[in-house]
């Protein structure tokens, strides 16, 4: 393997791990539709800073579009609350307008900025070794990407290792949650804040679009395989460093777009797990059970 | 852009301009009609799945027959995304794995595989590549004859089956199980629902691109769906909804030929779901909350005479001179709401002040009369006649008092033979 095929893996494979950890409490908590409408709504965000910063310097970059993440996602809950506007459209309409707008922010500063719609649509991620992180000494530090994907890869991790608990009892029973003192609403914006982080971050990788396969696909395979949440952590991200390196070579194999091989490798994987999982437990068996959840039902049988 | 050839737009003078407008129209309206249904049956989101599905049906077409022929593209993103169907259908039902990741998976997953044969097509240098670019953002100045031909037949077969099939959707969109027990083919009819459905995303698609084309199916109905509650207003309104932000597309292509038309449309389809959002009547925002504040404050003054006349009652002097915070402690609530309630009533002539306290006038307190005996008559109701025991009948009582009409009182009256008393042996005040 040269250089720059393991400078590209190991991008893709930090991103996928980064959109994993994050992506498997979206599927827990049934908000798979809000990290995709999130994954299209930080478009103008990314737009904005490229245009007011005139370069890609990560942390505007970073703190514009994870703003404007968590500002969609409360323009989704006040069209739904205050609106009236039933949960699916309020998610369909805000997203694809912010994307809209995005992309005719895009289209406006052509030229100006150094970002177009291929990007958009499906990452650099073959760019990537390009952009190298020098020294004052001029030794090289390695791609600007991989630095800025694994330190949101290491955030994640560290956001994951250290409120563990609060993430696992607000994903399960919000009544056990709101009975220990733990804010449901709290949780609910960090975890948001987090999708919009990551998303910007995988962005230049995978593309707006592709990001929401690495946030579902590997979390959803994992979620088929096993009934423990940490176990299932641990599985999303080894599903999607699969995803990244399968995809790279399938890339190279057809001579494509190596962000698009990386969803259909996910697929791949998520459609295995689907195969060994419904021969294993029959039909739509609802076998993941939580203590807190097993509290919760045995509270509502007693109702 | 000088004046003449804005003309020439509105007035549709060239023929390339014609086409290109007819065919976004047609758009807007085939796919905002179908979309009706998505909304209602909450499922806007898998139209989103379907469009982005149909890119590597787009692509395996091409990659096939070599041409861009639309009815051939049309044919590979039909069968593209009713394979989407297929496989949410199939991931909901059998396993544990939820709707919402399983449109996401579908979709993503769909998608990159199109763009990865897309960008395979593109570096194998075919040279008609460049047609498949519009798919992914729209570019409706791009439109020719052949495809308006194409787009506006289904469009218009679109209208059509709808006018046709409306009332059985209708019954299997609200209620699918008396749809069954009059023995209408629910399958059948569901099938061809989501035939229509995936034909409209893979019209659309050609002008807003894969990406955006849930707007063209969603943002319409949504904005209809404020102005109206009978269903066949609503498909109309969408429809015209549909058009409008078509047409407004079309304009943008003409203006600058290079812009992807699909978010401009969808940014003129959010505006006007916007504006309906706020300004529509009835359930537009504007409208309900005019009408919250209209209700809080009609119950805070009923609330205000209901407390003047019992502590009349209780104290004696009906019309004797009550303070601000006889009446707050009387009703538990803060001293500066019960002022402003008061304020409100000395307007409408109900109490008036006097220099240390209120006192109810005549039309006060036969108004606070009316309130406390509607609250007492239904404490009787829901004691007498619903068994719910007299100490939980208070709390009901304290809403309804709100909203009984004159004729209710009446049937209520003679339903519990005029009672003389309530369930904690109160007086029932009559005229």
């Amino acid at each position: 393997m040269d250089l720059n095929a393991f400078w590209i893996i190991l991008t893709g494979a930090l991103a996928a791990g980064a959109c994993a950890l994050v992506g498997s409490f979206l599927v827990l908590r049934k908000m798979a539709m809000l990290g995709d409408a999130i994954s299209h709504a930080v478009l103008p965000g990314i737009a904005i800073a490229f245009f007011l910063t005139g370069s890609r310097a990560p942390l505007p970059m970073l703190i514009g579009a994870g703003a404007i993440g968590v500002a969609a996602s409360v323009m989704i809950e006040a069209l739904h609350r205050n609106g009236k506007l039933q949960q699916d459209a309020s998610i369909g309409i805000t997203f694809t307008w912010l994307f809209a707008v995005g992309v005719i922010l895009i289209s406006l500063f052509a030229g100006a900025v150094d970002l177009d719609q291929d990007c958009v649509l499906y990452g650099e991620i073959a760019y990537v070794p390009l952009d190298v992180i020098t020294t004052g000494g001029g030794i090289s530090l390695g791609p600007r990407a991989v630095w800025v994907v694994g330190a949101v890869f290491l955030l994640n991790l560290l956001f994951v290792i250290l409120f563990f608990r609060q993430l696992k009892i607000v994903s399960f029973d919000s009544a056990l949650a709101a009975s220990l003192g733990i804010s449901t609403a709290l949780w609910h914006y960090a975890l948001v804040g987090m999708v919009s982080l990551t998303t910007v971050a995988a962005f230049e990788s995978v593309g707006a679009i592709l990001v929401v396969a690495m946030l579902i696909a590997p979390a959803a395979t994992a979620y088929l395989l096993t009934d423990r949440l940490k176990r299932m952590l641990v599985l999303s991200v080894a599903s999607g460093v699969l995803s990244a390196v399968g995809g790279y070579y399938l890339a190279a194999l057809l001579d494509g777009s190596i962000a698009g091989a990386m969803a259909v490798v996910a697929g791949g994987q998520f459609a295995l797990a689907l195969a060994i999982s419904s021969r294993r437990s029959g039909a739509g068996n609802p076998a993941f059970l939580s203590v807190p959840q097993l509290i919760s039902n045995q509270h509502e049988k007693n109702l | 852009m000088s004046e003449s050839q804005l003309l020439d737009f509105f007035l549709l003078r060239q023929y390339n301009i014609r086409v290109v407008v007819l065919g976004t129209v047609l758009l807007g309206i085939g796919s905002a009609a179908i979309g009706c249904f998505a909304f209602l049956r909450k499922r806007s989101l898998v139209g989103d799945a379907v469009a982005h599905a149909a890119l590597p049906g787009v692509a395996v077409a091409f990659m096939l027959t070599g041409t861009k022929n639309p009815a051939v593209f049309l044919v590979g993103a039909a069968i593209a995304g009713w394979l989407s169907m297929v496989a949410m259908d199939a991931i909901v039902r059998r396993s544990k794995i939820r709707e919402d990741a399983a449109i996401g998976i579908v979709l993503s997953v769909f998608f990159g595989l199109g763009i990865l044969l897309l960008t395979r097509i593109q570096k194998s240098g075919a040279a008609d590549q460049a047609g498949l670019d519009k798919f992914l953002f729209g570019q409706a100045a791009s439109l020719v004859t052949a495809d308006v031909m194409v787009f506006g037949a289904v469009s218009l077969g679109l209208v059509v089956g709808l006018a046709l099939l409306h009332k059985e959707f209708k019954t299997i969109s609200f209620n699918s199980d008396f749809a069954h027990s009059i023995g209408l083919p629910v399958r059948g009819l569901e099938l061809a629902m989501t035939t229509m459905l995936v034909l409209a995303v893979v019209v659309g698609i050609q002008a807003v691109g894969v990406v955006l084309m849930a707007a063209m199916l969603i943002t319409p109905a949504a904005a209809a769906r404020y102005w109206t509650d009978r269903l066949t207003v609503m498909i109309l309104l969408a429809s015209i909804f549909g058009a409008i932000a078509g047409y407004s597309g079309a304009l943008v292509s003409y203006l600058a030929p290079r812009m992807p038309t699909g978010p401009w449309i969808v940014t003129a389809g959010t505006l006007i779901f916007l504006i309906s959002l706020l300004a529509a009547p009835r359930r537009g925002m504007v409208a309900r909350g005019l009408r919250n504040r209209r209700n809080s404050r009609k119950t805070l003054e009923e609330n205000i005479l209901k407390t003047l006349y019992q502590l009349g009652e209780e104290q004696g002097g009906m019309f004797n001179l009550r303070t601000a915070s006889d009446v707050a402690r009387r009703r538990r609530i803060p001293e500066s709401q019960a002022l402003r309630g008061l304020g409100l009533l000395r307007r409408s002539g109900f109490v008036e002040q006097a220099n240390n306290g209120w006192k109810l006038t005549q039309e006060g307190e036969t108004q606070g009369r009316r309130v406390t005996r509607l609250h007492r008559l239904w404490e009787v109701y829901l004691t007498e006649q619903v068994s719910i025991a007299p100490d939980h009948v208070h709390d009901d009582a304290e809403s309804i008092e709100h909203v009984l009409t004159p004729e209710l009182e009446l049937q209520l009256e003679a339903l519990l033979n005029r009672p003389t008393s309530d369930p904690h042996q109160r007086a029932i005040p009559y005229h």
